[in-house]
């Protein structure tokens, strides 16, 4: 088992979830769509795959400025990532977990490791567990 | 990276009398957002803003209807000039949205709980367009990420990359995150861009820009810029053509263009020691160009300009285009905002007589305004090429403004590749 240690905590919270690891930057807005949580940006290298329930393993967040709503509206109708772990924390993403947890109650834990070791650990590991800023892989 | 813990977020007593609800359930509300969110952003202190640009108008679902009407009910207001971006409806073309009922019941719902807050009914995502601008050096809290982009370049006004819901928040509340493009330190350059070998005619134009826009966000990552080797004196058009399409396929929040931008009359004024240097040049433009056109096909289904909203010059030269070109055979729609619209006077009829189809309020690759096209969409905007398929599921093509307006008056995909050629 590898325990890594979140850089920063964006949005506090525990999930449990497989592995979805992107390959480039995405942004929720034009990429993911909210009714059924699947990959629709074309350009992406991930276009399909699906992020329900999963722990999304990203490198960065990017583009439009609606990525915040997007994800809320993913949170509200459950098709959003169980937790998101990024190698550069993106606020746009933190927003949209904050926000969700504002006014739904619920919680979608959004970390920051910035460690290439640590993030290559958790991209290529099959299954992770957030709590809080430890994460176990 | 370093290993210290990180400072903690240091408030004043009228920010934690905000969050006490001294001032209303709404500020309160607004302040627990905007308090997180900065310490998300690794802020240790709050600012005073002067203006907002909110984005969570445009309807993407229940969850921001939600928030703004939780906001509206318990009488939130702004408490700063705040301008609104686009919405999901045309108001003042009704029906050429084609959205469900129960959608665009919605969508209109989401509008109205903004103006209930007190943002102005502009509804542009090109809020620089506006009589009454950022001044310099203003801190703002904007969101809409061509509207960031060109606030902070252009106008030199500084406000961080803002989503929706903290565009509000920001905005109710007045205060903002004291970090990165708010402050002198986050605003000087981190990487050299050169630009090299691009002929002028290409340097000073919207799709050439948009090109190397395009190109310049898949490559600069988080860096703060500085473009060198562009022609001085750019237009704020062909500026607003780079910034959006650098903030589309990337993460641009501002760009230093050296001769252009308001912070960089030299490269010296925006670099501090020497830093990493990027090349792009004229092969780089074409393959950039290339990647947004997503099929050789040369049948065409409509044109799509104004992206972003198209400011009076840019709809004055459609207008002459359309009058040497002729008028389109195919739906050719231009968006733009009420305000410009209103500044355009007499010039808007003669668009409209010619049989340009003028969207107002909200941009036609966010919402479903084009219906049964047979062929592709050519666009100028590489902010639309890059969006679109996979919004509307379109085939695209980008081209030159000149290119879309003469093969929306033949009916095929015209075109022009001397325009990309050196020299």
């Amino acid at each position: 088992m590898t325990i890594v240690v979140a850089t920063r905590v964006l949005v506090a919270g525990d999930a449990d979830g497989d592995v979805l690891t992107l390959g480039e930057p995405l942004s929720f807005w034009g990429g993911v769509d909210a009714a059924t949580g699947r990959v629709i940006d074309v350009h992406h290298p991930q276009h399909g795959a699906v992020v329900t329930g999963r722990i999304l393993v990203m490198p960065a967040g990017r583009g439009s400025s609606s990525s915040s709503s997007v994800l809320a509206e993913a949170i509200r109708e459950g098709t959003a990532p169980a937790g998101i772990v990024l190698a550069d924390g993106d606020p746009i993403v933190a927003l949209g977990a904050i926000v969700a947890e504002e006014i739904y109650g619920i919680v979608t834990p959004v970390v920051e490791v910035a460690d290439p070791e640590g993030y290559q650990a958790l991209s290529t590991a099959r299954r992770v567990r957030i709590r809080n800023d430890v994460i176990e892989a | 990276m370093t290993d210290c813990p990180a400072m903690p977020l240091s408030l004043t007593d009228a920010d934690r009398s905000m969050l006490a609800g001294d001032y209303g359930r709404a500020t309160a509300l607004a302040m627990r957002v905007v308090t997180r969110t900065a310490e998300a952003m690794g802020a240790t202190s709050l600012l005073d803003i002067e203006g907002a640009h909110v984005d969570g108008c445009l309807y993407h679902g229940r969850a921001g209807l939600d928030f703004a009407e939780r906001l509206a009910d318990v009488d939130g207001e702004v408490a700063v000039t705040t301008t609104l971006n686009v919405g999901s409806l045309d108001l003042l073309h009704p029906g050429l949205v084609r959205m469900p009922p129960a959608r665009a019941a919605h969508a209109r719902r989401l509008m109205d709980a903004y103006v209930a807050l007190g943002c102005r009914p502009t509804w542009t995502c090109a809020p620089y367009q506006l009589p009454a601008r950022p001044r310099f050096g203003a801190q703002l809290a904007w969101a809409e990420s061509n509207a960031i982009v060109f606030a902070n370049s252009v106008l030199g006004a500084r406000s961080e990359r803002y989503g929706d819901f903290m565009d509000i928040a920001c905005a109710i509340s007045g205060r903002a995150p004291a970090v990165g493009l708010h402050t002198d330190a986050g605003r000087r350059a981190t990487l050299v861009v050169r630009v090299e070998g691009v002929p002028e005619r290409i340097g000073v134009s919207t799709a050439g820009l948009g090109a190397l826009g395009h190109v310049l966000g898949k490559r600069i990552g988080n860096h703060v810029p500085v473009i060198v080797g562009l022609p001085p004196g750019l237009p704020e058009d062909g500026l607003k053509a780079l910034g959006a399409a650098a903030a589309s396929s990337g993460a641009a929040g501002l760009l230093h263009v050296v001769g252009s931008t308001p912070e960089a009359p030299t490269i010296d004024a925006v670099v501090t020691g020497r830093l990493d240097e990027i090349r792009i040049d004229l092969e780089d433009l074409r393959l950039g160009r290339d990647e947004l056109t997503t099929t050789g096909a040369r049948e065409l289904g409509a044109v799509c300009l104004g992206t972003p909203h198209a400011s009076v010059r840019e709809l004055l030269a459609l207008a002459a285009a359309v009058e040497e070109h002729g008028p389109p055979v195919v739906p050719m729609y231009v968006n733009t905002s009420r305000a410009v619209l209103e500044a355009l006077g007499e010039a808007a009829s003669s668009l409209e007589g010619a049989g340009v189809r003028v969207v107002t309020d909200t941009c036609t690759y966010l919402t479903p305004i084009l219906g049964g096209i047979d062929g592709s969409v050519m666009t100028d905007s590489a902010k639309w090429a890059w969006y679109a398929p996979g919004n509307l599921g379109f085939d695209v093509v980008f081209g030159t403004t000149d290119e879309c307006v003469r093969s929306a008056a033949d009916g095929r995909i015209q075109r022009d590749d001397r325009f990309w050629d050196a020299g």
